[in-house]
């Protein structure tokens, strides 16, 4: 009798000192919370606000404003060319990051040295490589010429192709990086265990080896399509000046007019946008999935 | 005792005397003037702030500024930094209509007196430079051929190739109704639709629209472009740099468009007197004409050029000299500054149709 008693004046006693020590690690968080709450929720908050303020209290004008036909086709380029890079760089980058996966220990390191060099150099300078490469008078084109496989030169700088090629390549790494990270950890007896189960190398690698990797597929996707979303220096450079992003619109908003309600409101849809896609893609399969959780 | 605090006492005063022409020479008044930085700046100040620093015996503190958006967030801070700016013509015209510019004094008024109204002068916009918007093209692409005007930057069939123009409509529009014929001096109000059509012809052969005047110079240069329109500045300067994969490079100031950059000031400018008589200094002709021995762009005064300050070979590469004049036309900014809106919308809509 008294040691039962005391057993649960022991564990009443515990569970304070649990409780206790369960709210002393979460306070543990508020400093990040609150920073995070600082720089990132309240701009976000405070730009939804400036998008509805007019000269004289609420208004929609700024969002009426976007319905023009120079808008809308900006949100249409923007997304016509996330998409286009989303898909080269699975197309690309999926049987690389299998390549590396599946190398020997120093071949992989040295090919993700490759794959991470670019990353390492400046935005701007890759721009320009690009465009010392792949302009009317650059080397690949002399180069064609001068073989006589083409008379004119091909136009692959100035536009959507241009624009596209350089963002592809620095988009690439976004996409191998997360893909390599989820192949890694595939346990290659999944694939013997396939093999002996009379499955040929083919239909194991789409029946196992891809399941497994597709939340790595996913985070890439992610990753690649928001970044691209908001690209700006490249369409610029390369793009030859017919290539318009959203982002453009928002700077040209701020620069030229000095409007922060209108800039406000196109970063409002660009979020908002963003945010359905992805809200869609995670109704699709699953948030969990695409985190990498079981 | 006594005679120690005394000693001390006199000490002190020496100090103080001593110490006094010191004092009083960092009281100097500071004015602060904010410009584009660069090469432009660097000519500004040896052009002209030099002078006025002695002049007026302040010290000239410098800031850069990226443009208009900079100006209406410093007023609107309600204490602007800056006590003087350099803005485009048609950001002056606008920061005017927004009432966020100081007007001048009447001194200051007698000052710009020389100064052509159609350059967009007013009691608030003192312009202090001009350029303008020229034909620049390959010498190989044509070779002895001088385009005669924007009706050739139009004609593919004499004069093939590629073109590139900036990517706004404020001087597009311009062109493309004199290319389509209407005279120089009957172009405002401009006739916009027939404009953007004229512009629809042109549009094949632009390969780029270029947004920086750096781009504008490089596509030129590297050859990617057989015809640019583009700041005088820009590719007047790359008549004296190494060829490149594009070779020798003319322009002409055949139907030029000018252009000027004005001195306004802030509302609410600290300083303002002080920076009304600066305008004042570098407004007069033969201050004003000094820029052009620095950098190449054009003096604002008319008288400017009667000052002998400008070398006769100078004179044949700005853009208002008295010869050169004449064969262009000067830019209406209230125009711009009514329908600038509409018109990069439109544009905007253009370009990505």
């Amino acid at each position: 009798m008294t040691v039962s008693t005391g057993g649960s004046a022991n564990l009443g006693a515990y569970r304070v000192a649990e409780r206790r020590e369960r709210w002393l690690l979460q306070s543990l968080v508020v400093p990040g919370l609150a920073l995070i709450g600082l720089i990132a929720l309240a701009p976000i908050g405070w730009l939804f606000w400036m998008s509805v303020q007019g000269s004289s209290g609420f208004t929609l004008d700024h969002y009426q404003r976007l319905l023009d036909e120079s808008y809308l086709r900006t949100l249409k380029t923007t997304f016509e060319l996330s998409i286009l890079v989303t898909v080269l760089s699975i197309a690309l980058g999926y049987p690389l990051a299998y390549l590396i996966s599946q190398a020997r220990p120093r071949l992989a390191a040295l090919l993700m040295l490759l794959v991470l060099f670019p990353v390492w150099t400046s935005l701007l300078v890759r721009c320009y490589a690009w465009l010392v490469l792949l302009q009317r008078r650059g080397v690949v084109n002399s180069w064609l010429q001068d073989m006589g496989i083409i008379d004119a030169p091909l136009k692959l700088m100035h536009n959507f192709t241009g624009t596209t090629i350089g963002m592809l390549h620095i988009m690439l790494p976004f996409m191998i990086l997360p893909l390599y990270a989820s192949m890694r950890s595939i346990d290659r007896d999944y694939m013997r265990a396939a093999a002996n189960l009379g499955a040929s190398p083919v239909r194991a690698f789409w029946q196992v080896f891809v399941p497994l990797s597709l939340p790595g597929l996913f985070a890439g996707i992610i990753i690649v399509f928001v970044l691209c979303l908001g690209f700006y220096v490249t369409p610029a450079l390369l793009g030859g000046g017919r290539v318009y992003m959203w982002s453009m619109q928002i700077e040209r908003n701020v620069t030229y007019y000095a409007d922060w309600g209108a800039a406000s409101a196109l970063g409002v849809v660009l979020l908002a946008l963003t945010l359905g896609i992805l809200w869609a893609v995670g109704r699709l399969i699953g948030f969990d999935r695409i985190v990498g959780g079981k | 005792m006594a005679r120690t605090i005394r000693s001390a006492v006199s000490i002190s005063v020496a100090a103080l005397l001593l110490g006094a022409p010191a004092a009083m020479a960092q009281d100097k008044k500071v004015l602060t003037i904010s410009s584009w930085g660069g090469a432009f700046q660097k000519a500004q100040k040896e052009a002209w702030f030099a002078i006025v620093e002695k002049e007026l015996n302040v010290t000239i503190k410098e800031d850069n500024t990226s443009g208009i958006a900079d100006v209406r967030t410093q007023v609107a801070s309600g204490k602007p930094t800056w006590d003087l700016t350099t803005q485009g013509a048609y950001s002056c015209k606008l920061l005017e209509k927004e009432g966020r510019l100081e007007k001048f004094d009447d001194q200051t008024m007698k000052a710009l007196a020389d100064i052509p109204t159609a350059l967009g002068r007013s009691d608030q916009c003192a312009p202090q430079i001009v350029y303008s918007v020229a034909i620049g093209w390959r010498d190989k692409a044509y070779p002895g051929k001088e385009p005669p005007g924007w009706a050739a930057f139009w004609d593919v069939k004499n004069f093939p190739g590629q073109r590139s123009v900036r990517k706004h409509p404020i001087y597009a529009l311009e062109m493309a109704l004199i290319a389509d014929g209407v005279p120089m001096d009957k172009l405002y109000p401009l006739d916009v639709d027939r404009a953007f059509k004229k512009l629809e012809e042109l549009k094949p052969h632009v390969l780029v629209w270029w947004a920086s005047g750096a781009q504008s110079a490089q596509v030129i240069k590297d050859g990617e472009v057989d015809m640019v329109a583009a700041w005088n500045g820009r590719i007047q300067a790359l008549e004296s740099e190494p060829e490149g994969k594009g070779g020798k490079i003319k322009t002409t100031f055949n139907q030029q468009i000018l252009v000027s950059d004005h001195w306004m000031i802030p509302k609410g400018a600290a300083n303002k007197d002080l920076a009304m008589k600066a305008i004042a200094i570098m407004s007069r002709p033969e201050v004003n004409a000094r820029i052009s021995n620095y950098i190449n762009y054009a003096p604002s005064n008319s008288k400017s050029y009667d000052t002998g300050v400008i070398a006769k070979e100078k004179e044949a590469g700005l853009p208002n000299s008295p010869a050169n004049a004449k064969k262009g036309f000067i830019q209406d900014n209230q125009w711009w500054v009514d329908n600038a809106d509409a018109m990069v919308k439109r544009f905007d809509a253009f370009l990505q149709r």
